[in-house]
């Protein structure tokens, strides 16, 4: 157990090294960008005092290793900064109240809360469904219902999301209206209608995330079949499905909880097609929109989030696997 | 024989199993008939057929198999037709297996006791709670130590031994009538062995099971079995009582399986004590990070001579080995080489001093890279010690494979894999040759080949030896080995040297009691022979033994 807390420690140390470098990563690629948050934000309106004002409003004229650095430095103190789309511009509206700026940690709260309720609901849904597929999948191995599941979880996965978006739309809300088609929660909306409206989004998600889950628990226990104690199980005369669920998917589990593993963390990165689609407010739609307008605190937040979720949730998903070994949680 | 007693009763079952979308027999036709509580003894070499015979015996094919014809009737069912479920009804019921790997066979997510109980609970014989009550006695019986307390270890917490022994206890949970014993001892060592076999005779003639009894090894069979059947490739050989088998084989093959233990060098005469060994351990002590495995080890070996180092697995053996091909510089002491030292670390030794030990391995599938031809194994250090290229070097390629007896235009572009387990010990060997070495390690070279592979084998070292004057370390566990080819023994126990000595020596009494009791625990052929045995060390001693493993 000693060497559990000594893996999570090295990890998560690890984890702030990996979160700095992609700061660094992205702050580079976004001041690559043709562009800059003043010249897009004013369009073709954009004289060159106005643009200049507003650099020197948001400290864009300083060089980029010094505002790098600046940004670094707050960040470390806990403050992400504040947003360049929500500032009001002051000095060149000559109408400086000194308030009204929105940082952006409150910005992103609400946000990111919705996209991890949006992921919850969906793995709540798809997690359960691609165990039991996938188990079943090995049970009935090569038969009809075994060649169907993969060719259905595989052509969903292979369409795209916004495809597999309409046409449930079409589905569930126009043709047979039970579901609602626009999915923009807000704050204190109560659980249940939260639920209601998120559920369309977390339906072509769960298409989008299963085949490949499933597919893994599936080829995980497969794989252990020619292992002697299933074969010394069978030789006991137990029954197949409980050869699978009792002998072979204790031992099948490290894999599997890698794969949920990383399609969680691609549910809180990488959904915005689907969010845009059902119009619901999650982090991957402000991500785009910052990215677009070279707002580039924004951008930074999200992508140290993004990142936060892949480390944290491989960093889970390893411990568990470790957990799930007897030869490790049972020491000789 | 009257019907009433006839247990199993199996009649020219033929048994295929597909490869290359072609169906291959493995079984040509085999009939042999089981009465309650007798014990048939199966035996032949890896390849004919013997396990899938056992699996047949249950109704079972493992998959790419099938029994393509012939009948296999238990107790009046018909088992090649007997649907799924009635099967499943009658394994682990009334038929039950135990596997050769207890290691690999028991489940590593479970507890030992509920794997023991989930027979009897699945198959409503019995109540959790009386089935595990049930497998604390089975444990007692079978002379598990901490009866009550063993089962609720993982399999992973428990050796080997212990575990065979648990597995015959899991077989008996529902007290079958029939137990399938396929190897269960063949993964042992001697010493342990013995307390295994000893387990399942009495458990077998207390309850009154028969079985089926499969292994390679016929002084095993000769203890366990009541008749004997030989196959070959698929073949049925012959088939006897016990006795008649042993005193009187009829078939040619079942002669030459009889003999190969025959095989015996005769003893060197004694080494001179001034001459200079040609490598010297001395004072020896290595560990695996802070696990000591060496302790203070010292011997000498002689040119043209052959030490074998015995002991049981985990005595360090393989780790002597390592400390002096360099591979584990030791943490003390020194390797000499002619009456130099040699630097500790194979990364500072010379080309020269590297070329002089080789090694052979016991695996040859795993010690050879599947994708390189034959000549390219052999050709390598051909090129890398003697810098030979071109036409040179494949005329010594061909002059190594002629040593070792395989001709060399049919063999030099064929892959490893187009080889037979013995074929390929043999390019093991040529590849040691290659870099014309003074001293061989051989790491268990024969333990994984058959007795007439594995004679051939030593035949080809023997004679290697006598014309190039090599020196061997033969590292191994089997005693009968040692007794072929040895001229030095050394003893090994727990990382130290216990006794060493000319073979004849050590093969005669007084004995280290350690010593003693490894040689006393190598199977004979007399089918007497555990008995009398367990006789004269007592049966308490046994158990006594297995607690001493703890």
């Amino acid at each position: 157990m000693a060497s559990i807390f000594r893996i999570i420690a090295q990890r998560l140390a690890l984890g702030v090294l990996t979160l700095l470098v992609v700061s660094i990563v992205i702050f580079t690629a976004v001041n690559m960008l043709p562009g800059d948050f003043a010249e897009l934000i004013l369009g073709q309106g954009a004289t060159p005092e106005a643009v200049e004002a507003i650099r020197k409003d948001l400290g864009l004229n300083e060089p980029p290793i010094q505002r790098y650095l600046q940004w670094l430095a707050a960040a470390l103190q806990g403050d992400l900064g504040n947003s360049f789309a929500q500032a009001n511009f002051a000095s060149f509206a000559g109408t400086d109240t000194g308030s009204g700026l929105e940082s952006v940690a409150t910005q992103i709260a609400p946000r990111f809360k919705n996209t991890v309720f949006l992921a919850g609901v969906t793995a709540m849904i798809a997690v359960p469904i691609a165990i039991t597929l996938g188990i079943l999948a090995a049970l009935y191995r090569n038969s009809v219902f075994d060649r169907a599941a993969n060719i259905l979880t595989l052509s969903s996965i292979s369409s795209p999301e916004f495809f597999m978006a309409y046409v449930l739309i079409l589905f569930l809300a126009v043709l047979n209206p039970i579901l609602p088609s626009l999915s923009n929660i807000y704050d204190g909306m109560d659980l249940s209608e939260r639920f209601t409206k998120s559920l369309l989004p977390a339906l072509t998600l769960t298409l989008v995330v299963t085949a490949h889950m499933m597919r893994m628990t599936r080829a995980a226990i497969i794989n252990l079949l020619a292992s002697p104690y299933i074969e010394m199980a069978r030789l006991k005369g137990l029954s197949p499905m409980r050869v699978i669920v009792k002998h072979a998917l204790p031992n099948a589990l490290a894999p599997i909880i890698n794969v949920i593993a990383l399609n969680l963390a691609y549910l809180v990165t990488g959904v915005v097609v689907v969010e845009v689609v059902f119009v619901y407010p999650g982090i991957g739609q402000l991500f785009v929109d910052s990215v677009k307008i070279r707002d580039i605190p924004v951008v930074q937040a999200c992508c140290l989030i993004f990142a936060a979720a892949y480390i944290l949730l491989n960093l889970t998903a390893d411990v568990l696997s470790i957990i799930s070994n007897p030869r490790l949680r049972h020491p000789k | 024989m009257s019907d009433s007693d006839l247990l199993l009763k199996v009649r020219d079952l033929q048994i295929e199993g597909r490869s290359d979308e072609t169906w291959n027999p493995i079984i040509n036709g085999a009939s042999f008939d089981l009465k309650k509580g007798e014990v048939l003894g199966l035996i032949g070499e890896s390849g004919a057929g013997k396990s899938t015979m056992g699996l047949a015996a249950m109704g079972f094919t493992r998959d790419g198999c099938r029994i393509s014809a012939g009948t296999v009737e238990f107790d009046g069912v018909d088992l090649v037709n007997a649907s799924a479920a009635v099967k499943r009804g009658l394994l682990g019921k009334r038929i039950a297996y135990v596997a050769q790997s207890a290691a690999a066979s028991f489940n590593p997510a479970h507890r030992l006791i509920d794997q023991h109980s989930e027979a009897p609970t699945q198959h409503n014989v019995m109540s959790k709670a009386e089935s595990e009550a049930d497998g604390r006695e089975l444990y007692e019986k079978l002379r598990l130590p901490n009866p009550d307390e063993i089962g609720f270890r993982y399999p992973h917490q428990v050796s080997g031994g212990q575990l065979q022994r648990a597995m015959t206890a899991m077989a008996m949970a529902c007290r079958p009538d029939l137990i399938i014993f396929d190897e269960p001892t063949t993964a042992l060592d001697v010493t342990t062995q013995i307390e295994v076999l000893a387990s399942i005779r009495e458990i077998v003639e207390e309850f009154d099971t028969a079985a089926i009894y499969i292994t390679h090894d016929l002084a095993v069979v000769a203890q366990m079995a009541d008749k004997i059947k030989v196959m070959l490739k698929g073949d049925e050989v012959e088939e006897a009582d016990t006795r008649t088998m042993l005193s009187d084989p009829q078939e040619e093959y079942t002669k030459s399986l009889w003999a190969v233990r025959s095989f015996q060098r005769p003893q060197k005469p004694a080494v001179q004590t001034s001459a200079t060994p040609i490598i010297s351990v001395q004072n020896v002590t290595a560990a695996y990070g802070k696990i000591p495995v060496l302790h203070d080890v010292s011997f000498d070996m002689h040119e043209g001579r052959t030490v074998a180092v015995v002991g049981e697995s985990g005595s360090g053996k393989s780790t002597v080995a390592r400390c002096i091909t360099g591979l584990l510089p030791p943490k003390s002491g020194h390797i000499e080489y002619n009456g130099e030292a040699l630097p500790l670390d194979y990364r500072k030794r010379s080309k020269m001093q590297l070329r002089q030990t080789q090694m052979i391995y016991q695996m040859a599938d795993t010690a050879l890279n599947p994708r390189k031809t034959i000549g390219e194994l052999i050709g390598r250090p051909v090129q890398f010690y003697m810098g030979l290229t071109g036409k040179a070097k494949r005329r010594r390629v061909d002059h190594l494979l002629e040593e070792i007896e395989l001709e060399p235009d049919t063999y030099y572009s064929r892959l490893p894999s187009e080889l037979s387990g013995g074929q390929k010990q043999r390019i093991g060997i040529a590849r040691a040759l290659a870099a014309e070495p003074k001293f061989i390690i051989c790491d268990e070279v024969t333990s994984a080949l058959d007795q007439l592979v594995a004679e051939g084998i030593l035949r080809l070292l023997a004679k290697l030896q006598d014309e190039l004057g090599l020196s061997y370390m033969f590292i191994t566990h089997d005693l009968a080995t040692v007794k072929s080819i040895a001229d030095e023994v050394v003893v090994m126990k727990e990382g130290k040297v216990i006794e060493q000595g000319p073979k004849d020596e050590m093969f005669t009494p007084p004995h280290h009691a350690y010593t003693d009791l490894l040689l006393s625990s190598v199977p004979e052929m007399d089918p007497d022979w555990l008995t009398n045995l367990l006789n004269e060390r007592g049966v308490d001693n046994i158990g006594d033994a297995a607690i001493g493993k703890m």
